[in-house]
């Protein structure tokens, strides 16, 4: 097996050069490369991607704990993606591989890797895997239960970040990026996405013209509620949809839920335990220091915080959108 | 030996363990969460994760995603899974695959809920124990053992001890058999919630807020809790004042409830030892919050006692109301009381001989001040037991 599994690798490294991908993933046993270099997706023995990487970013991010990220696709050459019949959903072709870094400033202020999770598109399911990096920067090393690592470190906007920083293990992918059981990426929608220029041609026609449709942050045409739902949309809905890790709750924040309860506003928690602490409702229209949901998403408490995974720092920027809306909600 | 036996042997060897399972043991020590977690997530179907004796130390939750996996520990009292010093995840351990067998060990101090599953068809608990062991407090995480949205659920002989809010807590389930345990010092001992065919028998409820709950919700996608059967089971002395987080739906439990019926259908409570409950032994009440869910129905309805034991109760009523209506009584409240939601169609069935209470709040929007409390005239109508719950042999099989 392993030696197969080096032939593919030598083989995905090869073709990497001339644009091509293959997958050096044994789907059928499940034996993954331990090395991230084995995909030939960086330069070798650095974290600069190769060429055939697209570079792309997101309207809205989902928030991990002032992480800074890169995301690139890496598609099998003269392949294309397309748009499903859900509104916004993109189809990957087999042999997709999408990447994304993650780390912090070093003391120079250049960005230091910490982890590089990967999603396989393999026989038409998605695979993720974690891979951390070395502290040389020179490969990624596959880390199936997770790891954490400590963060201490100052952002571009000089803030303070000092934390067990958690790598997510396989399942811990799973259960943000599942639905229904299986594994579907979260960011990359038609709507949220905007790629390096350069690379239209990869995507659908109908993805240019819809290129920055939307940003929490700043999109100036975009209005509170607007802005406020696409946060939770990316931020939360994830889980909280009919088919993810949140179903039972029967709160969901997709940005195409209308039902007030459903979005929480006058619901009362059923499985919160801690998380609701003396609280009554998710969101209390007019009072953000009455809902549940700003109570869990200023918590870094497990069995309290919001989302479960991923977070050891509150959102400020998030906490505050939120608060704003729930103010701006009639009593 | 004999040939027979041989034979026999060789089949249940073959029938028990598929082709080239295997066993992955994983000893206590450092570095347990990686060694723990890496060997939940290379288990392949067929094989056993078997904890060695001793205390891993954890520092995130476990999570296991591969079909029928049994992990196993060396006893409940030997091998200890300590969340102590958890970082994150919402639970200790999560299931997310079906044909799962948890067995033989224990969980300690969860920072959320202690063991959870949710879409796990056909789990097993077995003899685990899971416990905050500083008792009853708020700070203590929210459920014990909680199964969500699967088919086919077996708690078997289990302990869970200090939840803040159910020790036993299945969701938004069906076909569900929770028997031989024993649930003290939680906020709910056990509860059943938004399930449909439920079995609850053989269990020992006691020092809790309230024993044991049948409660339907609304608003959630599983809703009109039905068929559950309550029976053989010792309910006493659950007279812990209630510690939930006050936003929490038990939270409105009152301390001294034995058993509580809110809202449901087709609930059958026989056989049970019932006794020293300051509230009251049992409980058939209306969901009585605001809503507005068209799907749901608040009433309880088909609420059938009988064949139940009981010893004093209702000495200390802890419902709005209660002290005032215990005076009029005399002193205390009787060892059942209905709160007449839904009137007389919806009136429960009871063949205890003890007194019964109706409050009269036929309205499920009507407040506890209002009542018209007054003691049922006894009734007699038939009532056909439920069938029991049957469980696929390969549940019953992992626990023999």
């Amino acid at each position: 097996m392993r030696l197969l599994l080096a032939a593919l690798a030598c083989g995905a490294v090869a073709a990497a050069a001339h644009g091509d991908t293959v997958m050096p993933v044994e789907p059928a046993t499940k034996s993954y490369p331990t090395r991230l270099s084995e995909y030939g997706l960086f330069q070798t023995g650095t974290s600069k991607p190769n060429p055939a990487l697209v570079a792309y970013t997101l309207n809205t991010p989902l928030f991990s704990d002032y992480a800074e990220k890169q995301r690139f696709i890496r598609l099998p050459a003269g392949k294309k993606i397309a748009i499903g019949p859900e509104n916004g959903k993109l189809i990957f072709p087999d042999g997709t591989i999408l990447v994304k870094n993650f780390g912090y400033p070093d003391s120079k202020g250049a960005l230091k890797l910490l982890e590089t999770r990967l999603l396989l598109r393999m026989n038409g399911d998605w695979v993720a895997l974690p891979y951390v990096w070395r502290g040389d920067g020179s490969d990624a090393d596959l880390k199936l239960a997770g790891a954490r690592i400590p963060v201490d470190t100052v952002l571009a906007d000089g803030r303070k970040v000092k934390i067990s920083y958690a790598v997510p293990n396989k399942n811990q992918c799973k259960l943000c990026h599942g639905e229904a059981g299986a594994v579907v990426p979260i960011g990359p929608r038609l709507e949220n996405i905007t790629i390096s220029s350069g690379y239209e041609t990869l995507f659908p026609e109908r993805l240019k013209s819809r290129y920055g449709s939307f940003d929490w942050r700043s999109d100036p045409r975009a209005s509170l509620n607007d802005r406020a739902r696409s946060y939770l949309d990316i931020n939360c809905a994830h889980c909280h949809n009919p088919k993810g890790s949140a179903s039972n709750s029967g709160l969901f924040l997709g940005r195409n839920v209308t039902s007030a309860i459903e979005l929480g506003i006058g619901k009362r928690p059923v499985a919160a335990g801690r998380g609701a602490g003396d609280l009554t409702f998710v969101i209390e229209p007019g009072h953000p220091e009455r809902s549940i949901l700003l109570q869990r998403m200023k918590s870094v408490e497990p069995g309290i915080a919001m989302p479960e995974l991923g977070r050891a720092t509150v959102h400020a920027e998030g906490v505050a959108l939120l608060e704003s809306w729930i103010n701006a909600m009639e009593d | 030996m004999s040939m027979r036996i041989t034979v026999i042997a060789a089949v249940v060897a073959a029938l028990s363990s598929p082709l080239a399972a295997k066993t992955i043991p994983v000893a206590a020590g450092a570095d347990a969460q990686t060694r723990v977690q890496e060997a939940l997530i290379l288990a392949k179907p067929g094989d056993i994760v078997a904890l060695g004796a001793g205390r891993f130390t954890l520092t995130d939750g476990l999570s296991l995603d591969v079909t029928n996996v049994t992990v196993r520990g060396n006893g409940a009292g030997n091998t200890i899974l300590d969340f102590a010093g958890q970082l994150g995840a919402g639970e200790g351990l999560l299931v997310t695959s079906d044909d799962v067998v948890l067995r033989d060990f224990s969980v300690e101090n969860t920072k959320g809920d202690g063991i959870k599953s949710k879409g796990a068809d056909r789990i097993v608990y077995y003899n685990l124990r899971v416990e905050w062991t500083g008792g009853a407090k708020q700070s203590n995480g929210a459920y014990g053992i909680y199964p969500v949205e699967s088919k086919d659920v077996l708690i078997d002989s289990v302990f869970v001890r200090g939840a803040s809010d159910a020790g036993i807590y299945v969701g938004q389930s069906r076909n569900i058999v929770v028997r031989n345990s024993m649930v003290i010092e939680n906020v709910a001992g056990i509860e059943i919630e938004n399930c449909y065919d439920a079995d609850v028998h053989d269990n020992l409820a006691t020092r809790n807020t309230g024993g044991i709950l049948v409660f339907d919700l609304p608003n959630l996608p599983q809703m009109g809790g039905h068929n559950v059967r309550v029976f053989e089971n010792v309910v006493v002395d659950n007279m812990t004042p209630n510690f939930a987080p006050k936003g929490n739906i038990v939270a409105n439990v009152p301390t001294g409830t034995g058993i509580m019926v809110m809202a449901n259908r087709n609930v059958q409570i026989f056989d049970n030892m019932l006794g020293q409950n300051g509230t009251t032994n049992v409980m058939v009440v209306g969901y009585r919050f605001p809503q507005q869910d068209a799907k749901y129905d608040p009433v309880p309805r088909d609420v059938a006692i009988w064949g139940n034991q009981h010893e004093k109760a209702g000495w200390d009523p802890k419902f709005p109301g209660g002290e005032q209506i215990a005076k009029s009584l005399g002193g205390s409240i009787p060892q059942i009381f209905w709160d007449g939601a839904g009137g007389d169609s919806a009136k429960p069935y009871v063949g205890d001989l003890v007194p019964v209470l109706n409050l009269g709040l036929a309205d499920v929007k009507a407040q506890p001040e209002n009542a018209q409390p007054a003691i049922m005239q006894p009734w007699i109508t038939s009532v056909e037991e439920l069938p029991a719950i049957i469980l696929p042999e390969t549940m019953e099989a992992a626990v023999r």
